[in-house]
C-alpha cells in the first residue's frame, strides 16, 4: 500500500489558498451598500431633492407626483416580468408588441359591447398565449430567447394591425366607461397603474425571494446545467417566465388603454427598450441570476423622474434617450465594478 | 441481488466511443474505487448511473429491477446521490441554497409555503460541521475557495438517506485535513450500508478506503478486484495500459 506522502505536497498548496480566501459573513450594511437598487434609489431621491430645490412650484407639486408615478407606473408593471425573464438569463423583446395586441384585443371587444371584465380575461389570456408561444420555443426547442422574442416583436405588431385594421378603437362600447375608470382613475391621490405596481411589486418580491419557483429562476440563470442536475425543472420554470412576462405586458396594456380611453396599435413601440432599461438599471445582470423586483421598479422611476426632470429644466426632451443611455451604461459599469472581488 | 448491476453499458457520443460495454456490480455497505487515465470514461459512468443522459446500450439494474432514468431526480428518487466532477453549483446563490437546490424546506405562513430560511441555515451548518468544513451556509459560493465549493457538493448528498453515493473526483481541491474528513465520511457511508463509488486519481485515497478497484482505460472496463489482491504499482500499469487485464 501507498503510504499518504506521496499525496501531501499537491494538497499542501490548496490548504494555503483556503487561508488566504477568508471570507466573512455578508453583514445587512454590506449587502446593501453593495446593492444597486439601493444607489438607484439614492440617485433617483437625489434628483427629487435638486429638483424640489430648484422648482419647488413645479416639481414638488401633488399634479406633478401624480403624473410622474403613474406614467412609470406602467413600464414598472412590465419591468417585474421582465424581471423574472432576465433572472434565468434570457430576454425578452416582444413585451411592447404584446402591449399593443393585448390593446387591440381590448378595444375589439370592448367596441363590439362586450363585458369589461371579458375584455381583460381575454387581455390577459392574449398575453400569457404569446408569453407561452415564447417560452416553449426558448425553453423546450430550445432557440435563442433573443431570436425568439425578436420575431414575436414582429408577430403580435402585425397582429395588432392586422386585428385593427389599421384604425385607431375609439368607441369602447357600453362597458367602455368602467374600463377607463380601472386603468384612468385613481385612489387617495395615487393613480390605479400606481396602486396596482405597488401591489405587484410586493408580489413579485415575496416571490423572487420567498417561493421556491424564485429561487429557480436565481438558480437558472447562474448555472442552468447545476439546476437541472439537482432537479430544477429547468424547462417548465424558463416557460412560465415568458408567461408571466407576457402577462404583465398585458396588464400594462389594460391599464393604459383604460387611461388613455382608446385602443391603437402602436401602443407600447419602442417599451421594450424602457422596460428592460429599467430592469438593468436596477440592478438586474442580462447573464442572469441576479436581479430583484424593487431594483426594477426603482429603475422605472429614475427613467421617468430624468424625463421628468428635463422638461421641468427645458431642456428639450428629445434628450431623454441620452440620459436614459448613459445610465444603462453606467448600471452594467457599476455592476463589473461590484462584481471585481474586494482586494 | 445487488444493489446496483451495470449490464454491458455502452455510450456514443457520435463518433466517440465514451463507454464499451461496461458491466459492474455494487453491493450495499461497499466502497468501490473507479480509476482511470484522463478520458477513460469515469464521469460518463457516473452521469449514466445519476441519470443525466441514458446509456446507449445496456441496462441498469436495482436490486434485480431494470431501471431507465430519464431525469437526474429519477434517479435521486432511488437513493442515487452524486458529487458531481465540475460540482454542478450556482455561483450566485448561497451555499445553503445550493445545497438544497431543488428540493428546498419550506413552511406554512398562512396560506402559503415560503422557504424556510432558518431551518435550511441550520441544516447545511450542520453538514458543514460534521465535514469539518469552514464553509458559511450564508457565503455565496461565488466568493469561496475550492475546498469549500467542494464542501457544499459533498453536503448535498447527505440530505436525505442514500442507498448509493457516487463521488467524481471529491477530494481533488481540498486540504489534507479534509480529505481525511472526506475518506471518513466514505468509511462512516460504508457502515450505514450505503455504497459508495469514489473516484479520484489520488491512489493512496483510493487503497484507503475501497474495497474494490474498478480500472477503467479507453472506454472500457481492465479490472475490476478485491483491493487487498491489488497493489498500487499494478493498478498504475493497468490505468496507463502498461498492464493489459488483471
Ligand atoms: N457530452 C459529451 N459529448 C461528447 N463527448 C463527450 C461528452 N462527455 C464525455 N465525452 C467524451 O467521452 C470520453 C470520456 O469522458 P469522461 O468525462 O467520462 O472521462 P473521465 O474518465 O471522467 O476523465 P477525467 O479523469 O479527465 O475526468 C472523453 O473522450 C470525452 O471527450
Ligand atoms: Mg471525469
Amino acid at each position: 500500500m501507498l503510504t499518504q506522502s506521496t499525496a501531501t505536497p499537491t494538497v499542501a498548496s490548496h490548504a494555503a489558498v483556503e487561508e488566504v480566501t477568508h471570507l466573512r459573513e455578508r453583514s445587512l450594511r454590506q449587502k446593501m451598500l453593495t446593492s444597486q437598487s439601493f444607489w438607484v434609489t439614492v440617485a433617483v431621491l437625489a434628483i427629487i431633492i435638486v429638483m424640489t430645490l430648484y422648482q419647488p412650484a413645479a416639481f414638488a407639486s401633488a399634479d406633478n407626483f401624480f403624473n410622474i408615478t403613474r406614467n412609470f407606473a406602467f413600464i414598472g408593471i412590465m419591468a417585474l416580468g421582465m424581471t423574472a425573464v432576465i433572472l434565468t438569463g434570457g430576454i425578452d423583446l416582444s413585451v411592447g408588441s404584446i402591449m399593443g395586441l393585448v390593446g387591440v384585443v381590448c378595444g375589439l371587444l370592448l367596441q363590439a359591447g362586450h363585458h369589461w371584465a371579458l375584455a381583460i380575461g381575454a387581455a390577459l389570456l392574449a398575453g400569457a398565449a404569446a408569453g407561452a408561444a415564447n417560452g416553449v420555443l426558448i425553453a423546450y426547442v430550445g432557440l435563442p430567447s433573443f431570436v425568439v422574442t425578436l420575431g414575436m416583436l414582429s408577430i403580435a405588431r402585425s397582429l395588432a394591425i392586422v386585428l385593427s385594421q389599421n384604425k385607431i378603437i375609439y368607441q369602447l362600447g357600453p362597458y367602455g366607461d368602467a374600463f377607463d375608470a380601472i386603468g384612468g382613475g385613481d385612489m387617495l391621490g395615487v393613480a390605479n397603474p400606481v396602486w396596482l405596481l405597488v401591489v405587484m411589486a410586493l408580489v413579485f418580491g415575496y416571490v423572487f425571494n420567498f417561493t421556491a419557483w424564485g429561487r429557480y429562476l436565481f438558480a437558472i440563470g447562474g448555472n442552468e446545467n447545476a439546476s437541472r442536475l439537482t432537479g430544477v425543472p429547468v424547462k417548465r420554470i424558463k416557460l412560465e417566465a415568458y408567461v408571466v412576462s407576457g402577462v404583465t405586458a398585458a396588464i400594462a396594456s389594460v391599464m393604459i388603454v383604460g387611461w388613455q380611453g382608446s385602443a391603437i396599435n402602436a401602443l407600447g413601440t419602442g417599451y421594450e427598450l424602457r422596460v428592460i432599461a429599467s430592469t438593468v438599471i436596477g440592478g438586474a445582470s442580462l447573464i442572469g441570476g441576479e436581479g430583484g423586483a424593487f431594483g426594477a421598479v426603482m429603475g422605472a422611476a429614475l427613467i421617468e423622474v430624468i424625463r421628468n426632470s428635463l422638461l421641468m429644466a427645458g431642456v428639450d426632451s428629445n434628450w431623454q434617450g441620452t440620459f436614459v443611455g448613459l445610465f444603462i451604461v453606467l448600471a452594467v459599469l457599476l455592476q463589473r465594478i461590484r462584481q471585481r472581488p474586494a482586494e | 441481488m445487488a444493489l446496483l448491476e451495470l449490464d454491458g453499458i455502452a455510450k456514443h457520443f457520435g463518433a466517440i466511443e465514451a463507454l464499451k460495454g461496461v458491466d459492474m456490480r455494487l453491493e450495499g455497505g461497499e466502497v468501490v474505487g473507479l480509476m482511470g487515465d484522463n478520458g477513460a470514461g469515469k464521469s460518463t459512468l457516473v452521469k449514466i448511473i445519476a441519470g443525466n443522459f441514458p446509456p446507449s446500450e445496456g441496462e441498469i439494474r436495482m436490486g434485480g429491477a431494470v431501471k431507465n432514468f430519464h431525469k437526474p431526480v429519477d434517479a435521486r428518487a432511488e437513493g442515487i446521490e452524486v458529487v458531481y466532477q465540475d460540482l454542478a453549483l450556482c455561483n450566485n446563490l448561497t451555499a445553503a441554497a445550493n445545497v438544497f437546490l431543488g428540493r428546498e424546506l419550506k413552511r406554512r405562513l398562512g396560506p402559503f409555503r415560503i422557504l424556510d430560511y432558518p431551518a435550511m441555515y441550520a441544516r447545511a451548518a450542520e453538514l458543514f460541521k460534521e465535514l469539518k468544513s469552514e464553509t458559511r451556509p450564508r457565503d455565496l459560493v461565488k466568493q469561496m475557495s475550492g475546498g469549500q465549493r467542494q464542501a457544499v457538493a459533498i453536503a448535498r448528498t447527505r440530505l436525505t438517506d442514500a442507498r448509493i453515493v457516487l463521488m467524481d473526483e471529491p477530494t481533488a481541491a481540498i486540504s489534507v485535513r479534509q480529505v481525511a474528513e472526506v475518506l471518513d465520511l466514505i468509511r462512516r457511508l460504508k457502515d450505514q450500508g450505503i455504497a459508495v463509488v469514489l473516484i479520484s486519481h489520488r491512489m493512496p485515497d483510493v487503497f484507503a478506503v475501497s474495497d474494490r478497484v474498478v480500472v477503467m482505460r479507453r472506454g472500457a472496463k481492465v479490472a475490476d478486484k478485491p483491493i487487498a489482491r491489488t497493489s498500487p504499482e499494478e493498478v498504475t500499469g493497468l490505468i496507463t495500459g502498461a498492464i493489459r487485464t488483471a
